[in-house]
């Protein structure tokens, strides 16, 4: 295996709504923040691949007008996945393995506040004949979930107001969240329910934003970057699609793709500092940890999805921020983890560490 | 290439303009097709790949969630790739890259498009902001470039019609095809309506419902079945930004740079003489002599002349799309596939009654304003580098 390290990182502020930029005109400054601070220029990149959903734009081939803002000539090497760009970093690195090229550019971009009626856009990424026209709504599904990890004994809404408190005010230190601040747990108990047990403050907010990272192997990480973040192991994995046959209060995939990162790696959760987690929901921290096995690290210090969930980019910020703070020497090693689908059907998990 | 691969399942399902079946079921076809080929369980396969046009297609928002259990992917690794037209062709491209990087032995790699649960040029006629909401769809976009390359060539405008009955003709021998007309004419063709000027509706792609399928598997892996593999002997992708001033849409750089790639890592330094048959991305007739220029198996402005001599049909020297092509139907999300796909079943000698006589053959797919482009070599024999 070749030697594969996140040497920059750069991402737009989480927004609720950015009605003045379009979709290259929010990546573009975030591009050139990032492939700036890498220290090389746009065609030292080997290999480009992006992360983004036409649902959400209302469009199709929505990702062509992201590319804009990448460019293409002369032409490149470039693919593409329609879903979280935390899939496009794992194709990047599996690129690199390759050794056809040592520097690969990922970018995830979306807009969630474009559709009219997010209740619309969530349920067609459920079977379209027995589930979708059921028609539950955004946060339906999240809920039966949370309601079963309470029933299990995993969370309470307490603990879930706990996770949120917690998140917010680690948001407060980060300047590109969308959500922050010092709130306490009964004030966020008095809300109303928007998906019972789920309240509003456990919804993770749908924004737009832009993430890139700058991944490179070996000699070129190590000239380009004076820590990098070296991606010690990474895997993903899938879940049955069907909620009815899943027992919602566990995460199997999740289970099985820290499993093969950490054989991967060499090393483990148990010895992580942090982690990124890409809960979408305040319930799912406690179902993560459990499954991941995480004991002792701090979790989402950036403040996390609960603290702004750009669709389609929040997974790959996961993986840059658990990268910065390699970089920055807070952490010696350390877990990012996206997910996608409904009630974390398809996770992957991605460990990084430090030169020590 | 770092490390041998090669094709050891293909399958497909039957294509039409509507299959009375599930997304899921039409999705299974193809996958128990290529698993009973590659003569392996679902316990064997490392990694899944998913091959898919605009989720806005058809409708399902993504696809490798609710197709996660019929493709036999619960517990692997899932990657959905889009790339435009050329997907099925990226898609089996990253499948053969994680085999080659050692992350994976054997990777299953499946495509489809139910198009008759959606409107697809009504998907493809969106409202950009320069654009004129003309409803004009996918053709609409390519009548110009191939207006165009008439232009340049001087080509008598009876050399679509021909390539039209010839692909026709082709998929008469493709039982999976959606489209059979074994008594089309150039005649017919020429009479038929006119959709997007020189563009006549049997010099059009339809739109079909069907799905593909293939399994991926290392040096290790192949040659232990009764059947042969089709070894890769070179892959490649190139993108090109699709619209700017001076940009040439009838024979793109990253087209000519995607063949050369993969030539070169074939050893192939003359394609015309060492390939034996192509599977091209060809959903309007004149996209044959336009791509035949474009990868270099044709001198650029005379491919037409190999279509008046009848060397691109099923008998000829070059033969291309023996299977009936994208002519003879197109699951958008899986046409890209069926082209790779095909062209390993020629090196295989598997191709059924569509088996022409080849040892190399390409596999070609394009996307996009024609800024999308993948393309592989595959052998019936080993690469000799390792």
């Amino acid at each position: 295996m070749r030697d594969v390290a996140v040497v920059s990182f750069a991402q737009s502020p989480c927004q609720a709504a950015n009605r003045r930029d379009d979709m290259a005109d929010i990546l573009l400054p975030v591009i050139r923040e990032a492939v700036y601070a890498a220290g090389i220029g746009r065609d030292d990149v080997d290999f480009v691949v992006s992360g983004s959903h036409d649902f959400y734009e209302g469009r199709t081939f929505s990702y062509i007008e992201s590319l804009d803002a990448v460019g293409a000539w002369p032409p490149i090497s470039e693919s593409h996945v329609e879903s979280d760009a935390a899939w496009a970093l794992a194709e990047a690195w599996s690129w690199l393995q390759l050794g056809e090229g040592d520097i690969a550019l990922v970018y995830g971009i979306g807009r969630g506040s474009l559709p009219a009626d997010l209740d619309q856009v969530v349920p067609a990424q459920l079977d379209p004949y027995f589930l979708a026209p059921l028609a539950p709504h955004r946060d339906a599904i999240a809920g039966l979930q949370a309601h079963a990890a309470i029933e299990a004994g995993l969370t309470s809404e307490q603990g879930m107001a706990e996770v949120v408190v917690r998140c917010l005010d680690a948001a407060t230190g980060n300047p590109l969240a969308q959500r922050s601040g010092q709130v306490d747990v009964a004030q966020l108990l008095d809300a109303p329910y928007v998906s019972s047990p789920l309240r509003e403050h456990d919804v993770a907010p749908i924004g737009d934003a832009a993430a890139v990272v700058v991944l490179a192997a070996d000699d070129a990480a190590r000239r380009l970057a004076e820590r990098p973040a070296w991606v010690r192991g990474l895997d993903h994995r899938m879940d049955t699609h069907y909620p009815g046959v899943r027992d919602l209060t566990t995460s199997p995939s999740t289970r099985r793709a820290i499993g093969r990162a950490a054989e991967l790696a060499g090393f483990t959760t148990s010895d992580v500092d942090i982690a990124e987690l890409h809960t979408e929901y305040s319930h799912q921290e406690a179902i993560l940890t459990n499954a991941l096995e995480l004991n002792g690290a701090v979790v989402n210090p950036s403040g996390g999805p609960l603290a702004g969930r750009p669709v389609t980019a929040t997974g790959l910020i996961r993986i840059g921020e658990a990268a910065r703070q390699i970089r920055d020497g807070n952490a010696d090693r350390a877990l990012a983890h996206a997910t996608s689908g409904q009630a974390l059907q398809q996770n992957l998990v991605c460990l990084l560490e430090g030169d020590g | 290439m770092s490390r041998r691969v090669a094709v050891t399942g293909v399958g497909q399902s039957k294509q039409a303009k509507r299959r009375e079946v599930s997304i899921g079921a039409m999705v299974r076809e193809a996958v128990t097709a290529a698993m009973a080929d590659a003569e392996l369980t679902f316990a064997d396969i490392d990694a899944v790949v998913l091959s898919k046009t605009p989720d806005l297609f058809d409708g399902v928002m993504n696809p490798e969630l609710y197709l996660a259990d019929a493709m036999g992917a619960v517990g692997l690794p899932v990657t959905r790739v889009f790339t435009g037209g050329s997907v099925g062709g990226h898609a089996a491209i990253f499948g053969a890259h994680l085999v080659q990087a050692g992350l994976a032995e054997r990777v299953l790699v499946v495509a489809y498009s139910k198009e008759s649960e959606g409107n697809f040029t009504w998907a493809l006629s969106r409202g950009l902001p320069f654009s004129a909401p003309l409803g004009a769809g996918a053709g609409g976009h390519f009548a110009p470039v191939i207006r165009e390359y008439i232009r340049r060539s001087g080509a008598p405008e009876h050399i679509g019609w021909q390539v039209a009955v010839n692909h026709r003709l082709n998929a008469v021998r493709n039982p999976y095809a959606h489209v059979h007309r074994p008594d089309i004419t150039v005649e017919e063709v020429r009479d038929s309506r006119m959709l997007w000027d020189p563009i006549r509706y049997l010099e059009s792609c339809p739109s079909s419902d069907g799905s593909c399928a293939i399994v991926v598997t290392g040096e290790e892996h192949a040659g232990h079945t009764p059947r042969p593999p089709a070894w890769i002997h070179g892959m490649a992708w190139r993108t090109e930004t699709g619209h700017f001033a001076g940009r040439d849409e009838v024979n793109p750089v990253a087209g000519q740079q995607c063949a050369a790639d993969a030539y070169r890592q074939a050893g192939i330094d003359d394609p015309a003489a060492q390939v034996d048959v192509a599977e091209l991305y060809i959903p309007y007739s004149w996209y044959e002599p336009i791509w035949l220029e474009n990868i270099g198996l044709a001198e650029v402005g005379g491919s037409w002349k190999l279509v008046e001599d009848g060397r691109t049909m099923f008998d000829g020297a070059l033969p291309v799309n023996p299977s009936g092509g994208v002519l003879s139907g197109n699951p958008t999300g899986a046409t890209g596939l069926l082209r790779f796909a095909e062209a390993a079943l020629q090196v295989r000698g598997l191709a059924g009654e569509h088996q022409v006589d080849a040892r190399r053959a390409i596999g070609h797919a394009m996307g996009g304003a024609s800024q999308f482009h993948a393309l592989w070599v595959v052998g019936s024999e080993k690469p000799e580098a390792a």
